[in-house]
């Protein structure tokens, strides 16, 4: 019999340095063909710019036309809208999923309100709140605040039973139940969830932008798709991209440091 | 001195359907102040139930437990229990986790450490104070639960098979460890466990549980001094027990078998 690749059998674990080639080798075939196309020619520039147009608009971008500045005011409203989120949604989330009577009381409404999609009440919010900053914000906040209640509320609501018991015949009281118990148990996850929405609130802010902004990553693009620049928009897509990854490492690595119980 | 007085406690659970399971038929049963009893029954016979009811985690359908003539009415850290699964907060170390009673009641910090480290010495963790639960093995994790139910100093400890998860060598170890501590800084204590062995072991008094519905068929007195070396475990009189418990706990088994 032929001895099999071991490398190809499944679920077999690859070297630290094979997933970081593996990864990187992606985005050079990604590049690569992508250049092929437009460079030779086979893909109109009208439609789609090359790598190197590309590159050459995003230098234009930061030289000319202070992109530095929509860059930080989308991450700005990102955040803005996604703290304020946070802020609001994780305690009551906790609450809920400690008290079964609360979570009875307001988790019907929660789940019905996550299926609402935020940019619908884009027109909404700019007859509320006007075409600035606030209206931008609350978007992220939609987007976000009802999807962290209802993950952190289920998170909280399934902490180990037998824990709970323990701590009772240890003589905590309730409030302590919760304090010592139930969030600190639910913490990692709680904060995996964050991490998670937060990628999501970086696509409700280009949907926001889109519309009635004077600045922004996403009125970047919008203003570039009417001169047909394409190699703008690309740049200005790949830029949400890296903030994005940056963002969720940085992310990940502190939830590493502070709940390195968890990971054990 | 009756420390624990079990008067006509049953449970009938009920499930959502309505259908109702007698777990436990009226029990009475009392436990001497520093008296050491195992609870023997086949799997399933409610004796865990009973177990549950004096920690005040559930809740008698009929009857009354009385601790030092108050009636129970939940859970307090007058009770201390160790479970069968490891129930270690994994987010506190060793040391924390030990000291989570104390902290809970407001003992000043340099008291908890002191006891905690007391605590720690007793059941042979010392090295492994600042390590999380995860890192240590079955045996330890539940050395530190043991640890950590009597640093709060509970009037009586209530056991739910605490080394039944564990290996064989382990648990013998662990009975020796807990008997130890017993032997040394007197203590109520109800134990449940379907080992045999363990029960005679461990005890001064074995009450053997009936199939479902639960009830206590029959109780033993088990007069071996005291320290109790292992090598009792081959003895004449420990075997003539053992074939005695051996007997009741099969007839038990097999009733519970052709329900």
């Amino acid at each position: 019999m032929r001895p099999r690749r071991r490398s190809l059998a499944p679920l077999e674990p690859v070297s630290p340095r094979a997933q970081w080639l593996l990864g990187l080798g992606f985005f050079v075939l990604f590049f690569a063909v992508w250049g092929f196309f437009t460079l030779g020619g086979y893909v109109s520039p009208t439609f789609l710019a090359s790598p190197v147009t590309m590159a050459q608009e995003g230098w234009l971008l930061f030289t000319e036309f202070n992109f530095i500045h929509d860059i930080g005011m989308t991450v700005w409203r990102v955040f803005g809208g996604f703290a304020l989120a946070a802020v609001i949604a994780v305690p009551l989330g906790i609450a809920m999923g400690a008290h079964k009577g609360l979570e009875a009381f307001l988790e019907p409404f929660v789940s019905f309100c996550r299926y609402l999609p935020a940019s619908a009440f884009i027109p909404l919010l700019i007859l509320w709140a006007g075409i600035g900053e606030l209206q931008k914000v609350l978007v992220i906040f939609i987007g976000s605040v009802f999807q962290i209640l209802l993950m952190v509320a289920v998170s909280v609501g399934s902490a180990r039973k037998d824990l709970v018991e323990a701590a009772y015949t240890l003589g905590a009281q309730p409030s302590g139940i919760v304090k010592r118990v139930l969030i600190p148990g639910a913490a990692p996850e709680i904060a995996e969830i964050l991490r998670l929405v937060l990628g999501w609130a970086w696509t409700y802010v280009i949907v926001a932008e889109l519309i009635g902004s004077s600045s922004g990553i996403g009125h970047m693009i919008t203003d570039s798709q009417s001169l047909l620049n394409t190699g703008q928009i690309i740049f200005g897509i790949i830029v949400i991209g890296l903030i994005g990854l940056i963002s969720d490492f940085a992310f990940k690595a502190l939830n590493r440091r502070l709940f390195a119980w968890s990971s054990l | 001195m009756n420390q624990l007085s079990i008067r006509g406690v049953s449970r009938v659970f009920t499930s959502p359907k309505g259908v109702a399971t007698q777990a436990l038929t009226p029990v009475d049963f009392d436990v001497r102040e520093n008296d050491f009893v195992t609870i023997l029954g086949p799997s399933g016979c409610g004796k865990s139930t009973l177990l549950r009811i004096v920690a005040g985690l559930d809740r008698p359908t009929a009857g009354t437990v009385l601790l030092d003539g108050q009636q129970v009415d939940g859970p307090g850290a007058d009770r201390g229990m160790v479970f069968q699964s490891y129930t270690l907060f994994p987010w506190l170390s060793i040391e924390q986790n030990i000291r989570f009673g104390l902290r809970e009641r407001g003992m000043p910090e340099a008291q908890q450490k002191e006891r905690a480290d007391y605590f720690i010495a007793k059941v042979g963790l010392r090295g492994f104070e600042h390590h999380f639960p995860k890192q240590l093995s079955g045996g330890m994790q539940q050395r530190t639960a043991i640890a950590r139910a009597l640093a709060n100093d509970p009037k009586i400890l209530l056991l739910d098979e605490p080394f039944g998860a564990l290996d064989n060598q382990t648990r013998v170890l662990m009975q020796e460890l807990l008997l130890g501590i017993w032997e040394s800084a007197q203590k109520t204590v109800l134990f449940v466990t379907h080992d045999i062995d363990e029960a005679i072991f461990m005890a001064n008094r074995v009450a053997v549980f009936s199939a479902r519905p639960g009830r206590i068929k029959t109780e033993l007195a088990v007069d071996f001094p005291h320290p109790r070396h292992y090598t009792i475990k081959t003895s004449p009189e420990f075997m003539a027990l053992k074939a005695r418990l051996t007997e009741e706990i099969r007839a038990e088994a097999m009733a519970t078998d052709l329900h």
